[in-house]
């Protein structure tokens, strides 16, 4: 008798739309799952809309000359604490925008950073902040060209917000992009997932956990030049930050107009995150990362472009968790370790930890 | 993870869906009720490896889903106010009450906090001696425990500015409302684990006798809910309807005696309302009159809102098994994760939210390579 | 209602008049209240649920039923039955 079912979704832990949708801003609109892209699609885009924005990428990919092809990104760093095990708001500011831009195939070159600071910060802080900035700068490469500070009322600012934008040139011959995924393409992740979330909730101390953990904050550019040196067959990159890998395959999906299908016993964990889930509640598969990078590469290429990455510093524990495929379309599967089929959806809203 | 990880082997759960495969000769309707089955048994895609025969219905045992609109509409009026930090378990910050939901609430500038333990709520309560700390006491048998822990700790420390908003559940009478229902499908339940764990399973045995329907106590791991599932079929296809525990390690048939006292000193018995389902008597649990002074809705005064349920939400029906969400005409309509119309698409566990998401894939038919 | 995982205690002390106790969950470890399983030492395996432990994980029941099961799984392989369950592309 056949058994053939159709799989089955599972979200997790997750917080679905709320009733009011578009009246007031609420924290999942942040959380870079289905909410937040509804008010990037509902309102930003309507105003915004240009080919570029459209594409929806980790940055902007323009041509300033037919020869010369430029990444643009920007980001916004509102982390909480500003310390954390591995890592702090500078090393994240930096790191994050370095890695939006390489994710296009591109090198990172510039960065600019403004500064909202609140009333009353410790200037020790603020120099701690600056100099973590400049030593993740230098490990990636690049410098920090223009600047801005402002200083806002006590109480309108976490301690500081710091906002920066990346430019980075394309290296020649590359088209790198969400929309390229191919079915057969395999899909490779650069190492274990969620140390980021799961440490920045164990150092917020609200829920009361210790775990010996650290952020994977880190620059990926040279990890990603070293994968495009290896092989021409680097379809797609993403860094997996709010949303988890869950929500970037979701994403590559759509835009590819394919299907992923992972193999949960492939996708590595750390006991200390998986622990940390279980207890929460939470699937580790929506836990932010600031460390690690998707890739879809062609399959005759996968072997070699996984050995660079298992070379470079931050590829250490390179492994492949699936692959593309024809269907169905626009959704990500993944076979359980028991061997069922399940559908992976994107974060809806915020992660929350549950009793049930 | 110990006692964790071994009971999500491949190997002991092809074994044990081998067993259940060879044990059935007809159908049978099996009803678990605790989200925390259904979210293992749809996280692991349980229903897709089970034989056809064996059908689970996902009974009302998510506290999400079957808080009664009254209670969340006075946990709103309550967080709303300036001077009360209001402190919730996750799981509830998500419902949508008459009109808004604690987020929203957050977001208009309600001090809404998400707390992992009732004991962190008193500790709030110690910390902020100026502000009045509220804390949602939701939740099945599992909870109750902790949360009258919660109550009697406040009193020993002799705090004048914490109180709880109760909102607690029983198994036991749930599951005989459902049997009673002349509609009723269900031949066997999976009972849960640390429901059990907490009240032992003594109480199920009345019921097993009276409706003859076999009762197994059931973890959460994948094969524990196999185990369960395989125990259940067993009696089933040998006429047998006893209460057995396929979750030796957890639970014992007396359950935990300090937790039970604990509940009793705290606690009583009372008439509760189950959204979707309506009164069920005797099935839920209240402060007891010496406790008043922690009781919020006494300290608030709170009226309610009239509540407003949507007239297209059959949640009831599929709470009780009767129906599936495929079966409501607002499903996938008017009636989306995205815009639930009634708690069971609210919730991850809820068997609507479950059934929602399982339909999407149905428009995607290959098989996955 | 229901998620309650399986930690080790590795410390137990006092604390406002409650008994409570350091739970290592794998890596992470958190504090949880053992009032409610009073019997529980250093080294025991509890299930713990939103910060209370509720019940002690029996670790030779724990190793019977797997035994149980793995003998099932053993006759499974004896008698050469098929590996069923997967979905098969």
């Amino acid at each position: 008798m056949s058994q053939v079912k159709e799989p089955v979704t599972f979200e997790g832990a997750v917080c679905p739309v709320p009733v009011h949708l578009g009246d007031t801003i609420v924290l999942g609109h942040g959380s870079g799952g289905r909410l937040m892209r509804g008010l990037i699609e509902g309102l930003f885009l309507p105003e915004l809309d240009n080919p570029v924005l459209r594409a929806g990428n980790d940055a902007g990919r323009v041509a300033v000359r037919d020869d010369v092809l430029l990444a643009i990104s920007t980001d916004s760093h509102v982390v909480w604490p500003l310390f954390f095990p591995g890592g702090d708001i500078g090393r994240l500011a930096v790191c994050g925008t370095v890695n939006d831009v390489a994710m296009l195939g591109a090198e990172p070159l510039y960065l600019t950073a403004s500064f909202i600071l609140e009333e009353g910060l410790d200037t020790g802080v603020l120099h701690r902040v600056v100099q973590s900035m400049k030593r993740a700068a230098v490990e990636a490469g690049v410098e920090i060209i223009a600047g801005d500070t402002k200083v806002v009322e006590k109480g309108k600012a976490d301690g500081l917000y710091i906002t920066t934008a990346g430019v980075g040139r394309i290296y020649p011959g590359v088209d790198i992009g969400g929309h390229r995924a191919q079915p057969g393409d395999l899909m490779l992740l650069s190492g274990p997932i969620g140390d980021h979330g799961i440490a920045v909730l164990g150092a917020r101390g609200e829920l009361g956990f210790e775990a010996k953990l650290e952020s994977d904050v880190a620059p990926l550019n040279h990890l990603v030049r070293a994968m495009l040196e290896a092989s021409p067959g680097v379809h797609v990159l993403r860094d997996p930050t709010r949303g988890g890998v869950a929500t970037a395959l979701n994403e590559i999906a759509r835009a590819s107009g394919v299907g992923i299908v992972l193999e949960e016993r492939a996708i590595p964990v750390r006991p200390a995150v998986q622990a940390a889930c279980e207890m929460l509640g939470f699937d580790p598969l929506f836990v932010a990362n600031e460390g690690k990078l998707l890739a879809a590469v062609a399959p005759e290429h996968a072997k070699a472009t996984l050995e660079a990455m298992r070379a470079q510093p931050y590829g250490g524990n390179a492994v492949i968790i699936g692959e593309v495929t024809a269907e169905p379309l626009g959704r990500v599967l993944m076979k359980t370790v028991i061997g069922s089929h399940r559908v992976v959806d994107e974060l809806s809203g915020e992660l929350l930890p549950r009793i049930c | 993870m110990r006692f964790v990880d071994e009971f999500r082997d491949p190997d002991l759960a092809r074994a044990t869906l081998a067993e259940i495969r060879k044990t059935v000769t007809r159908p049978w309707v099996l009803m678990e009720i605790c989200g925390g089955q259904t979210h293992s048994i749809m996280r692991y895609g349980l229903e897709q490896l089970l034989p056809r025969e064996v059908e689970l219905v996902h009974g009302p045992g998510c506290p999400v889903c079957v808080t009664p609109l009254e209670q969340i509409d006075k946990a709103l009026e309550i967080a709303s106010r300036p001077e009360v930090i209001f402190a919730s378990y996750g799981d509830m910050l998500r419902v949508p009450g008459s009109g808004m939901d604690l987020f929203s609430v957050r977001a208009a500038g309600g001090d809404v906090r998400v707390v992992y333990s009732p004991l962190d709520a008193v500790r709030l309560a110690q910390q902020h001696t100026d502000r009045e700390v509220v804390f949602f006491a939701i939740g099945f048998e599992t909870t109750a425990p902790a949360n009258a822990m919660a109550v009697e700790h406040a009193k020993e420390l002799g705090l004048e500015n914490f109180s709880v908003l109760v909102s607690h559940a029983r198994v036991p009478p749930a599951m005989h409302a459902i049997l009673r229902s002349p509609d009723c499908r269900v031949q066997g339940f999976l009972a849960a684990g640390h429901v059990c764990a907490v009240m032992g399973y003594w109480e199920y045995r009345p019921v097993a006798e009276q409706y003859h329907v076999p009762i197994v106590v059931t973890g959460f791991e994948p094969i524990d809910i196999l185990q369960g599932i395989l125990m259940a079929v067993r009696q089933l296809e040998g006429g047998r309807a006893e209460v057995e525990n396929a979750y030796p390690r957890a639970v014992v048939e007396g359950g935990n005696e300090p937790a039970q006292e604990m509940i009793d000193r705290v606690f009583m018995v009372c008439d509760r309302k189950w959204r979707g389902i309506g009164n069920i008597p005797s099935s839920g649990w209240c402060l007891r009159p010496e406790y008043a002074r922690y009781d919020a809705e006494l300290r608030f005064a709170v009226s309610g809102i009239a509540p407003q349920e949507s007239e297209l939400c059959l949640s009831g029906a599929i709470l009780q098994g009767l129906k599936k969400p495929p079966d409501c005409p607002a499903f996938g309509r008017e009636c989306t994760p995205e815009a639930p119309q009634g708690a069971t698409m609210v919730s991850s566990e809820g068997a609507c939210a479950a059934y929602y998401r399982y339909g999407l894939s149905e428009r995607a038919t290959a098989s996955p390579q | 209602m229901c998620l309650g995982v399986p930690g080790r205690i590795i410390e137990i002390y006092e604390h406002e008049g409650l008994r409570k106790c350091k739970v290592d969950f794998g890596g992470v470890v958190r504090e949880a209240c053992l009032d409610f399983v009073p019997q529980a030492e250093v080294g025991d395996y509890a299930v713990i649920h939103v910060g209370f432990a509720i019940s002690l994980v029996s670790q030779q029941e724990a190793q019977e039923t797997l035994n149980l099961l793995r003998q099932i799984a053993s006759v499974e392989q004896e008698l050469g039955a098929q590996p069923s369950g997967e979905v098969r592309p």
